[in-house]
């Protein structure tokens, strides 16, 4: 009897390590949060949320398409210069269509269509490299990293593309909700204030992170309850199960790499709509920062593991962390040296508790 | 009665290598027929060709008294050839349902438009094929990486036979086995006798195929040296095929 309970406590003492050990991100979040509430000026407020998720979305996009690859053992550096490619041709279209004299409300649409659709080029690209022609996924998005920013710079003529119609800055940098003591107003501020009343006005919700937020659910719905998420989880335990289980992976791969090039081209057009500017160079600083993200998440690089909400959990970290250091007045080159420690420490949890991933 | 599986005059080259020549066999329904030969034979080939995994260089392949041309592994599949890999051919990360289901979930309406995963049904049902052929497994919620490798040549059977397999072919079933495990796979494959599925085993193991098969055929370089009834031989005759001390 005295023996048995021991083993139970044993257990249970285990179970508690390995459950802190498959939640460490979130509690690493929570403890991040706290700290930086308690240290900081004003961190703790909803402005600043709202901050740290604008601050997010960039890497927050990249990292649910990375997630996917990485799913199913492949990674994707091209996203980094297709933020820039598509943010590019969206602002570039915007702008030639403006000048040649169509409306605003024309030529925003068509312009994020126009990148959109460019924008899955160079995923389609990665997968048929990969998929059909076994080119390595390093070496293949590696490659198309290059081509997307070199196209990015000639379409955009080296130079920052400016003029866009002064809408696109509206959606960019507004909210769902706008609040001030007494008025509620959707999309837009309550008309007529005075100046005094304008400084007090509260924007709640900002439109980009509600575009994210609806495509990262729709593609979690994706990736944890279709046929489409189950085969990339098969792909990544077992490619050649998959393809015994008559999964044409080829046609799978090519469509992950078009999803993780979709993802790229949103985050590229909504910095195209925050900032009202097309860069060619937007994005590159992200990619690694997305990646980091999705192994901070919870996957692993050698694929058939991983979800939407550890990358999200993953590059909110990130963020904190951002945001965090620029409250303290921390010079933030620290933070490439914090997220480089969190992503080895995320690794090295990976190898400590190799049973973490496959039980869930 | 008719054989359920004939193949003929079947030829495989990879470049100036010939992997099987000229080789011809036949399986009877409710038939266990033990592939047998030293690494390299040509065993593998064989059946990779009748699994679609290869598409034979010549030769014919007839099932259920037709001939058909395989042109990949679904095609197989579709047919009721279900191949069991010495690699087993599992995905480790998913559970055992999902693997049983791999590659045909079954689907429901959520919201009466988007079509998502029946987990409640595929597990419902891999738990009736399960108990059907007398396999425990405490939680089919298990991820296969949690389970003993006799565990998972088990999944694997399963899977076969619930896609209403017509045909099974295991590659070494039970190379990667501990002696109690592989007498539990072995007992599968009687009872999956007991429910006249034909059955081709491949197998180093000689006395494991003298345990459960009906006959066998011994292959040497690429071409069936001889076949025996294994009421009628003996390990040491088939030894010296293999090795070919003996002649067919």
């Amino acid at each position: 009897m005295h023996k048995s309970f021991n083993f139970s406590d044993r257990d249970g003492l285990i179970n508690l390590l390995t459950r802190i050990g498959r939640n460490w991100a979130i509690i690493f979040l929570l403890i991040e949060l706290i700290f930086f509430s308690v240290t900081g000026t004003g961190y703790f407020s909803l402005l600043n949320f709202q901050n740290i998720l604008v601050a997010s979305t960039t890497v927050m996009l990249l990292a649910v398409g990375q997630t996917f690859v990485i799913i199913t053992g492949g990674i994707d550096l091209s996203v980094g210069f297709i933020v820039g490619f598509s943010g590019v041709i969206c602002a570039k279209t915007m702008v030639t269509l403006v000048a040649a004299g169509a409306s605003q409300i024309l030529s925003i649409p068509v312009g994020i269509t126009v990148a959109l659709i460019f924008g899955l080029v160079p995923g389609l690209v990665n997968g048929l490299l990969v998929a059909k022609l076994r080119v390595p996924a390093f070496i293949a998005t590696f490659g198309m990293y290059g081509v997307a920013y070199g196209v990015a710079e000639i379409i955009s003529g080296n130079v920052p593309v400016h003029n866009l119609p002064p809408a696109v800055g509206f959606i960019g940098n507004g909210y769902l909700l706008y609040y001030l003591p007494g008025k509620l107003s959707l999309f837009r501020m309550p008309d007529n204030l005075a100046p005094e009343e304008l400084k007090l006005a509260v924007g709640i919700v900002p439109n980009v992170v509600i575009i994210a937020l609806f495509l990262i659910l729709i593609f979690t719905f994706i990736l944890s309850r279709t046929r489409f998420g189950q085969h990339t989880y098969a792909i990544g335990g077992n490619m050649e199960a998959a393809k015994r289980a008559g999964i044409n992976v080829s046609r799978h791969l090519i469509k992950i790499y078009m999803i993780s090039s979709f993802f790229a081209a949103s985050a590229g057009i909504i910095y195209v709509m925050k900032f009202v500017t097309g860069r060619a160079d937007a994005g590159s600083a992200r990619m690694l920062d997305a990646v980091s993200a999705v192994v901070i998440g919870g996957a692993s690089l050698f694929g058939g593991t991983g979800t939407i909400l550890g990358t999200v959990i993953g590059a909110l970290i990130i963020a904190c962390l951002e945001i965090g250091l620029v409250n303290l007045a921390i010079p933030t080159f620290n933070l490439y040296i914090a997220v480089g420690a969190i992503l080895i420490f995320a690794v090295l949890v990976d190898q400590f508790f190799p049973e973490i991933t496959y039980k869930k | 009665m008719d054989p359920i599986l004939e193949i003929k005059n079947i030829t495989k080259k990879f470049g100036g290598l010939t992997a099987v020549d000229d080789f011809n066999m036949h399986l009877s329904p409710g038939e266990v027929l033990g592939l047998l030969g030293d690494n390299g034979a040509g065993k593998s080939t064989v059946i990779k060709m009748i699994s679609g995994v290869y598409p034979p260089t010549k030769g014919q392949i007839y099932f259920q008294g037709k001939e058909i041309k395989i042109q990949n592994p679904m095609d197989a599949l579709n047919m009721g050839i279900e191949t069991i890999y010495q690699d087993l051919a599992l995905a480790e990360n998913l559970n055992v349902y999902s693997n049983i289901f791999l590659g045909r979930e079954k689907l429901k309406k959520s919201l009466g438009l988007f079509n998502i995963l029946d987990h409640d049904y595929m597990l419902a049902e891999s738990k009736t094929v399960l108990k059907g052929l007398d396999i425990e497994i405490p939680s089919l919620k298990n991820k296969i990486a949690m389970l003993s490798g006799g565990q998972r040549q088990a999944v694997a059977i399963s899977r076969s036979i619930y896609w209403d397999a017509k045909l099974l072919i295991m590659d070494e079933p039970t190379a990667a086995l501990g002696v109690a495990e592989q007498q539990k796979v072995l007992d599968l494959v009687r009872t999956l006798k007991t429910q006249n599925v034909p059955v081709i085993i491949i197998s180093h193991q000689i006395h494991d195929v003298f345990s459960v098969a009906d006959r066998l055929v011994v292959m040497r370089r690429g071409k069936k040296v001889g076949e025996r009834i294994v009421k009628e031989t003996n390990p040491d005759e088939v030894v010296g095929l293999i090795v070919g001390s003996v002649e067919g």
